[in-house]
């Protein structure tokens, strides 16, 4: 016998107890919890996002559809970046008030090469206000996951209210779990001294977030 | 990691060392206190969180019921996505496993994000015995791996540590491994999270295999899900070439819809946060984002053996977010060192023996390493009856009988240092069946109580070390009804 036939074997020997009858999936789990937690308007869920990542020492900014392009190139100006790499469906205008060096993600660019690279600026899939999350799903406006990882500075710009939900579960209604993930709290941190959290270990040190309103496909 | 839990002292021993050391306890006092506060406030903004912990046990328990059918559905969907599933049922086998996969990338290192099933297994120590370095890049891991020491804590394994120790540690040690500690390093903490960004990067950067755990398996789908801080887990899961995740069958879950529970629970259970910073989900592979090969071991290790134990199998909804280790006052004093296990604390004291049987010392003590206070329950995001079990297993040590091992069941001896115990319960069982006796007995011992020591004598006299022997009343209870009928009567 191999081991997974071992393994599989062994489970259903433990498992002698368990009536062959027993409940389905469907019935065997109460969902009697919240599928969000308040009743907030539009409005208040957008402002609950940004109180919370602001609480996780993220950055908030908001602006306009046609401010964006001057608000991202001021956020690269005074982080004072040499360079910004950008996923390839990055709406054109987005940085069209900056002359910082662009950086294409390439299938060929190494880890050592985002390495030397200052920041990214991304878009996001989602956005949780209760637990103030950014979701990204590696599509074309946010590349793939490690453009959003080994620079130390990442601009993400979230569509409100569009891209904002209110809670976790509803979240997860709208991500594709076949795609690759990442959900983001803040910037990078631990606790692991004295479990003291402590902002900024390995990933993006400096995690700023754009909320723009209207219509920002300048 | 040069630490070894092998042959360990019993609880009682190494706790009454560790409880010696002052720093040891202010560390522990300190950090347990710090995030037990955190945590209430985390759980109290949930209005919903008995329904939430209702719903995770539910969750869990339907898994485990129909575990062999979910395995199986979660090999298919991993494979449909493009990764590879191995199957390992003990830890030799998974760690062959995973050399000879790393063997055939042809390297020779591999990073790692921190992972409970790879400490359980002893993989840092399989891999250096062939030639293969393993690097440990949660900064905790890092802090107990350079201090050639063990982890003490689920969560945060090097909370026996305080900041001074961990500066002295990092000045030391880094440079023995890669990139030194800067020069000057202060024992502030974002100075140390630094000092580790530094030294690790070389290594993330350069990285061709990654190792992980994983949080949770999805069944329906045959997604992974890693919860973590640092970045660190992001490093190893989407840099390398190659990703090899060693996960308990545990793990699973059924639906994607089901990570809605366990994402609200397990931040604010654990470190107390709304969200932690970085969680990862992949499924199988994506091409031309992250790992391109992708290998799944499944471990079994004593689960299928904890699987069988009625009561003990709740044990296995544990999702590892060491609040039960945070609340504890045996935990707190004792240190996770005492336990003798990678998995310390109340989860630890029930889940060691019953994934490596309760033979060893280490083993047959931990059910007792606990007052029963019951406060690991009450705070378990899965309702995990901790005390329940506890008792259970301090049974199975005192009286034997049925268990499963490695698939076969076996009965057990009752265990050697328990039979003065035993035989106290006997006579007490004989006693109360002869009440004429008990009568006796009653009276002879007021009519003596003066001349009664002070501690009992023989077997009884460690028990009485540490505890008054209660006062013995000047007549019996039942003498005393009589007397007074009922208690009406108080002329008499």
């Amino acid at each position: 016998m191999n081991s997974r036939e071992l393994i599989l074997d062994r489970v259903r020997r433990a498992l002698a107890d368990v009536p062959r009858e027993d409940t389905p999936y469907e019935g065997a789990v109460d969902r009697d919890y919240a599928r969000e937690h308040g009743n907030r308007s539009v409005e208040e869920t957008v402002e609950l996002l940004a109180e919370n990542l602001a609480d996780y020492r993220a950055l908030v900014h908001r602006c306009t559809g046609a401010e964006l392009p001057a608000l991202l190139a001021g956020l690269l100006s005074a982080h004072g970046s040499a360079s910004v790499v950008v996923p390839p469906g990055l709406p054109s205008g987005w940085l069209e008030g900056t002359d910082i060096a662009r950086v294409e993600d390439s299938a060929k660019s190494t880890p050592y090469d985002l390495d030397g690279v200052s920041s990214v600026v991304t878009a996001c899939a989602v956005a949780v206000a209760e637990t103030g999350t950014i979701v990204l799903d590696g599509g074309p406006d946010q590349g793939r996951r490690r453009i959003t990882l080994v620079p130390d500075h990442h601009i993400c710009v979230v569509r409100v209210p569009d891209q904002v939900v209110s809670s976790v579960p509803q979240a997860l209604e709208l991500l594709d779990p076949a795609r690759p993930l990442t959900w983001i709290s803040g910037p990078s941190a631990t606790s692991d001294i004295e479990l003291d959290r402590v902002e900024g270990v390995h990933g993006p040190r400096t995690l700023e977030v754009v909320l723009v309103s209207g219509d920002d496909r300048a | 990691m040069s630490g070894t839990f092998v042959g360990m002292p019993a609880f009682p021993e190494a706790a009454h060392e560790a409880v010696a050391n002052q720093t040891l306890r202010g560390n522990l006092r300190h950090a347990t206190h710090t995030i037990r506060a955190k945590r209430a406030a985390a759980v109290a903004e949930m209005s919903d969180w008995a329904e939430l912990r209702e719903a995770g046990k539910q969750i869990k328990d339907h898994t485990l019921r129909h575990l062999d059918r979910y395995l199986v559905q979660l090999e298919e969907s991993v494979t449909a996505a493009g990764g590879v599933v191995h199957w390992a049922a003990d830890a030799d086998e998974a760690n062959r496993i995973v050399i000879d996969l790393v063997r055939m990338t042809g390297e020779s290192e591999v990073v790692k994000v921190k992972s409970m099933a790879t400490q359980e297994i002893g993989l840092n120590e399989a891999l250096e015995a062939e030639g293969i370095s393993a690097f440990e890049t949660d900064l905790a891991e890092l802090i107990v791996q350079l201090g050639k020491d063990r982890p003490s804590h689920i969560l945060v394994p090097a909370i026996h540590r305080n900041r001074g120790e961990i500066r002295d540690i990092f000045a030391r040690e880094m440079s023995e491994w890669g990139r030194p500690a800067p020069e000057g390093l202060t024992d502030t903490p974002a100075e140390l999270a630094e000092a580790a960004r530094l030294h690790l990067r070389e290594k993330f950067l350069r990285a061709k295999v990654g190792v992980s755990g994983a949080n949770f398996m999805v069944a329906e789908t045959g997604t992974l899900v890693v919860v973590e801080s640092e970045g660190n887990g992001r490093m190893c899961l989407t840099l390398p070439e190659t990703l090899i995740s060693v996960v308990g069958i545990e793990k699973i879950v059924p639906t994607w819809q089901d990570l809605e529970v366990f994402l609200q629970t397990l931040p604010r259970s654990s470190t107390a946060e709304r969200m932690n910073p970085y969680t990862t989900t992949w499924t199988g592979t994506t091409d031309g984002d992250g790992p391109q090969a992708f290998h799944l071991v499944l471990i079994d290790n004593g689960r299928t053996d904890t699987l069988a134990d009625e009561v003990g199998r709740q044990a296995l909804r544990c999702i590892r977010c060491s609040a039960c280790l945070n609340v504890c006052p045996v935990y707190e004093r004792a240190g996770g060192h005492a336990y003798g296990s990678v998995y310390p604390g109340p989860i630890g004291a029930i889940l060691s023996p019953q994934l490596r049987g309760t033979e060893s010392e280490i083993d047959a003590s931990l059910p007792y390493a606990s007052s029963l206070c019951g406060a690991c329950y009450e705070v378990c995001p899965v309702a995990i009856d901790i005390p329940e079990v506890l008792v259970h297993l301090r049974e199975r040590v005192v009286e034997g009988g049925p268990v499963t091992q490695e698939g076969n069941k076996v009965v057990l001896k009752p265990a050697k240092g328990h039979a003065a115990e035993r035989a106290a319960m006997r006579a007490a069982r004989w006693a109360f069946s002869h009440p004429g006796a008990l009568r006796t007995g009653q009276r002879l011992a007021s009519r003596t109580r003066r001349f009664h020591p002070r501690t009992l004598p023989g077997p009884g006299k460690a028990w009485s070390a540490t505890r008054d022997l209660p006062a013995m009343p000047a007549e019996p209870f039942r003498d005393w009804w009589q007397r007074t009928n009922g208690g009406k009567d108080t002329s008499k």
